[in-house]
């Protein structure tokens, strides 16, 4: 049985080390990046000369071949499903028992007349982090199109090499689609602070040609042409499956998968920010190019290869260790995801909109200096808590999952609010200071009963009753 | 695709230094001037006015370079830059800082009459001279190559503490605890001992920093020690009796609270020059499994030598003044004997508590079977003097010539720049071996990691001054409970996703290593493989 996985990203790289676990199929995982699995995420470190690129990635060379995991570096350029085979540029084929595709994302591009020209380019891959360090040289101004994630890291990684950066934002606040609206200011405010040239609701017209197939000048929806000797697209991203196009694979803007992300080729299965489920759970995108998401469908899809083995597809097949290795739909749990704003750590938990439905109540606080805040959101109707958003402050992932899931009643939250909190020892507290927030909007005088010592956490995620709200 | 291996050579600037910044490197620059000065001008007379104008120099230089560096910085993590500038990636200034510090080591231990110690006819001169005024006022003596180097290392830690502290300024946790370590190393290690040492000058020399304690202070048993501080009063047995109680009680009880933090990025000497000056090198520690396996060879190797060694001077002592103390060599032989033999056994019987033990409990038995059949050696086949064969005063010149001098100050202090500041505390450190089976086996510290939040950047592993490697922890949602980590909570400094944490609990004591990963993956949930 081999195993051919697409991409060696989190999830590639997440379903080879569970198909390994589970397993004694041969598995090789192809990719045109790199040799080596990295964090993709941490490529911003590596120009900020925080990591080395050897830093970033998280096994050891020796790793790979110590779990027979085959590596090959090279670039698939179609994708024949009929004879199970892959047809790599210079000729060579690869033929698969199954195929896993976990190709990624490529950065968007809408058309902007100059998008295609040198010193022009998104931040996604390697290839990306070596365009931006090629024109880093003696670069006197950066310009930053669009304000999502990965434009504040760009505009992060120019201003740590004390690289002037115009930041453009079509939003009237930074990622103020996501985010709500304190939030977002508060963000706006830190990029400022840092001196980073933030152009709120500001679009991107054109970027000029210096002549010699080079981005000199991007020139603004209003109007303004601003010199630059770089420009960063960071529009989002889609899925990186244009190779995939006449193989018979059901697409949309992603590959198309059901729960079990298995696509509607016999023995292909797909994975991560490339793929679209056709049923996504109840509030949740078809798309979620996450690092997190990718990690958990790499896990998932790794348990669907592998149950899928045997030719009548029962519901298991046995693993390494004889024990019955069942299908697993893939459920991606409570929405959970983090980002770093510069200075600002930002971590989100359950379901929390920029443009609140009606019956969602917020307790908002934010601390007098302005780089540390917390929300949290509950029912209206039900008082059952529904989402945290924090900002400068850190809360415990299992703790909030377990409130979330349990639909737990805010006042109850509130008052064992401490045994969220994840931030270092010393660190003051601002439990007293939310709950006096809830108690004003509330008429209510709830305290706090919780320390927040790891004893009580242990003891509440282990299931000890949570007191009735008071 | 190596192009980023050496960015040491990118043309791209990341510091600008400011004008504060540039002046406060040019007063630390005329304080090594006015130190060298003295050094060399071998005549040059003790003078108190320039010996504080130096010191002085050093400590505000310092004080203002980090003033100028980051506080027209926003509060936060300040790694820009790091590995692409040639002093932190071991480039031409790291490896000159290298050399430099490494003689230096290498003069103070073996030639300090070229640092201008004097001999009992010849004063001192140069750079030991120099010293003789602060030595004066704060012991009443002359000073000694060990004076001038306890003053700079205290400068050290107290310019570059600052330092650290404006850099790490947003966490509450580096602050306390770097202002932790600049008082013990202040107080501690240098003023109180130099204040006690003047109020007993009469008598003979003994240690009188209270945190010094057995194994790292490898001489505390030797038999001119142990009849110094018998010689020295009340207060000479207070010392006795506190370092053994340091050894046997006070540490095991703290480490069980908190971890070996307490005492390793808290209150040691070692670990405050390592957490202050070593700072900017906690990055070059070797991450690699096979430094990991090293490690854990030569820290336990160090531990047993150690040991063998103090059992053996202690049992020398004791028979050159059998019948004269209260304590006879036999029944020390056998006392030890039998506290080996009972911790062995405990820890065979218990090894099902511990999670990560059973494959190691055959080395642990195996390595107590080992001192035992020593100390039955010992006193089988040794003399008031020899024990197995060996002199136990060869013993111990062994022991302070590569382990106290070569090990802990030449090569962790000299190779700072380009081993990371922990290589003696990682490798060689005894007492670190010794705290570090405690955390392991029997202590409520631990990192937690924060469910499914990690990102496997590699920031918390990088910055790790130990060498561990923290992401393979976090990334699978494991909580980190490693025998060599010190609790800097560096790693959780610079996580960008606040995954990391460090606490105390007792209630998992026996499951504190498990995987807790939060990655649903199926409605009834999947065990792990």
């Amino acid at each position: 049985m081999h195993v051919v996985i697409l991409g060696n990203g989190i999830s590639g790289i997440t379903a080879a080390r569970f198909i390994r676990k589970l397993s004694d199929h041969q598995i090789t995982v192809v990719s045109s990046e790199t040799d080596h699995f990295f964090s993709r995420t941490a490529l911003m470190y590596i120009y900020m000369g925080h990591l080395r690129f050897k830093d970033t990635q998280p096994y050891e060379p020796g790793f790979w071949e110590k779990n027979r995991i085959a590596l090959k570096r090279a670039h698939v350029e179609r994708l024949d499903a009929g004879v199970k085979t892959l047809h790599l540029s210079g000729g060579e084929t690869l033929t698969y028992d199954k195929l896993l595709l976990t190709t990624g994302s490529k950065s968007n591009k809408f058309g902007w007349p100059g998008q295609d020209l040198k010193g022009v380019s998104g931040l996604y891959h390697y290839q990306d982090l070596e365009n931006m360090e090629a024109y880093s040289a003696g670069l006197k101004r950066a310009v930053i199109v669009g304000g999502g994630l990965i434009g504040i890291e760009m505009a992060e990684m120019f201003h740590s090499r004390h690289i002037p950066v115009t930041f453009l934002v079509r939003e009237k606040n930074y990622w103020d689609a996501i985010l709500p609206l304190e939030e977002s200011q508060m963000v706006s405010r830190h990029i400022r602070e840092n001196g980073i040239d933030l152009r709120l609701s500001s679009e991107l017209k054109e970027i000029v040609d210096d002549g010699n197939g080079r981005a000199c000048a991007i020139i603004t929806g209003a109007g303004e042409r601003i010199e630059c000797g770089y420009v960063g697209l960071t529009a989002g991203v889609s899925p990186n499956i244009a190779f995939l196009k006449d193989s018979g694979l059901e697409t949309n803007r992603g590959i198309l998968v059901d729960e079990y992300l298995q696509t509607n080729l016999p023995d292909v299965f797909a994975a991560g920010d490339c793929v679209e489920l056709r049923q996504p759970q109840p509030g949740r995108r078809a798309i979620e190019a996450v690092w997190y998401t990718g990690r958990m469908m790499g896990e998932t899809v790794a348990y669907n290869i592998v149950a899928d083995t045997a030719a009548n597809r029962p519901s298991s097949t046995p693993d390494v260790s004889g024990q019955a290795v069942p299908r697993q739909p893939y459920d991606p749990g409570i929405w959970f995801n983090s980002a770093k704003f510069l200075d600002i750590e930002y971590q989100v938990y359950g379901d929390i909109q920029a443009k609140a439905p009606e019956n969602h109540v917020p307790i908002y606080w934010e601390h007098a200096e302005g780089r540390k805040s917390v929300r949290i959101v509950y029912d209206k109707n039900t008082s059952a808590v529904l989402g945290f958003n924090l900002m400068g402050v850190r809360y415990r992932h299992e703790v909030c999952d377990k409130w979330l899931r349990e639909k737990t009643p805010v006042e109850t939250v509130l008052q064992n609010l401490a045994l969220a909190n994840f931030d270092p020892e010393f660190y003051k507290t601002y439990e007293k200071d939310i709950i006096g927030i809830y108690n004003r909007q509330s008429g209510r005088n709830l305290t706090s009963r919780k320390r927040g010592k790891l004893d009580e956490v242990i003891q509440f995620l282990k299931g000890r009753e949570v007191e009735s709200r008071g | 695709m190596n192009a980023y291996n050496d960015t040491s050579l990118s043309i791209a600037q990341p510091h600008d230094l400011r004008l504060s910044a540039k002046v406060g490197l040019g007063m630390v620059g005329i304080g090594l001037l006015l130190i060298t000065a003295a050094w060399f001008g071998a005549k040059l007379p003790a003078a108190p006015g320039l010996l504080a104008a130096s010191l002085i120099l050093l400590t505000a230089g310092t004080v203002i370079y980090a003033r100028g560096l980051y506080l027209h910085l926003p509060e936060g993590i300040k790694n820009n830059g790091v590995w692409l500038r040639a002093i932190s990636n071991k480039g031409a200034i790291a490896w000159l800082i290298g050399i430099v510090l490494t003689g230096f080591y290498v003069l103070l231990y073996w030639f300090p009459q070229y640092l201008g110690l004097g001999t009992k006819d010849v004063p001192s001169s140069g750079l030991v001279a120099f010293f003789d005024p602060l030595s004066k006022l704060l012991n009443g003596n002359p000073a000694s190559q060990w004076f001038v180097y306890g003053t700079l290392y205290t400068v050290a830690i107290l310019a570059m503490g600052y330092k650290f502290i404006l850099k790490y300024r947003h966490s509450r946790y580096q602050v306390v605890r770097t202002i932790s370590v600049m008082f013990f190393q202040t107080g501690f290690a240098f003023l109180i001992p130099e204040l006690l040492e003047r109020l007993n000058s009469g008598k003979p020399y003994f240690d009188k920093d209270l945190k010094n304690m057995w194994p790292l202070n490898y001489d505390f048993f030797f038999d001119w020690h142990l009849g110094n501080l018998l010689k020295g009063g009340g207060f000479g047995l207070f010392m006795l009796i506190f370092g053994v109680a340091m050894i046997f009680l006070i540490s095991p009880i703290l480490t069980y609270f908190y971890g070996k933090r307490w005492y390793c990025s808290w209150v040691c000497g070692c670990g405050g020059l390592a957490e202050t000056a070593g700072d900017p090198f906690r990055q070059l520690s070797d991450k690699s499994l096979n430094a990991w396996k090293i490690e854990r060879w030569l820290i336990h190797s160090v531990l047993v030598f150690v040991t063998l060694m103090t059992v053996a001077v202690i049992y020398s002592y004791l028979a050159q003044n059998d019948g004269k103390l209260w304590l006879s060599k036999d029944a020390f032989t056998w006392g030890t004997a039998a506290f080996f033999l009972v911790t062995g056994g405990l820890v065979f019987a218990f090894r099902k508590r511990f999670e990560g033990l059973k494959d190691q409990t055959a080395w642990l038995v195996g390595g107590v079977a080992v001192l035992i059949g020593g100390i039955l050696l010992i006193n089988t086949f040794s003399d008031a003097k020899h024990i197995l064969f060996i002199n136990s005063y060869d013993l111990r010149k062994v022991y302070g010539f590569l382990i106290g001098a070569a090990f802990s100050g030449v090569v962790g202090v000299g190779f700072y720049p380009l081993m990371g500041s922990r290589v003696w505390c990682r490798f060689g450190c005894p007492m670190a071996a010794i705290l570090g089976l405690q955390q392991k086996f029997f202590s409520r510290f631990r990192i937690t990691t924060n469910g499914g939040q990690c990102i496997s950047c590699g920031n918390c592993s990088t910055y790790c001054e130990m060498g561990i490697d923290v992401r393979a922890y976090a990334q699978r949602g494991q909580n980190v409970v490693r025998a060599s980590c010190v609790g800097c909570g560096i790693c959780a400094a610079v996580c960008p996703r606040g995954v990391l944490k460090l606490e105390n609990g007792a209630l998992d004591l026996s499951s504190r290593t498990d995987e807790t990963r939060t990655i649903r993956i199926g409605k009834e949930g999947v065990s792990l493989v």
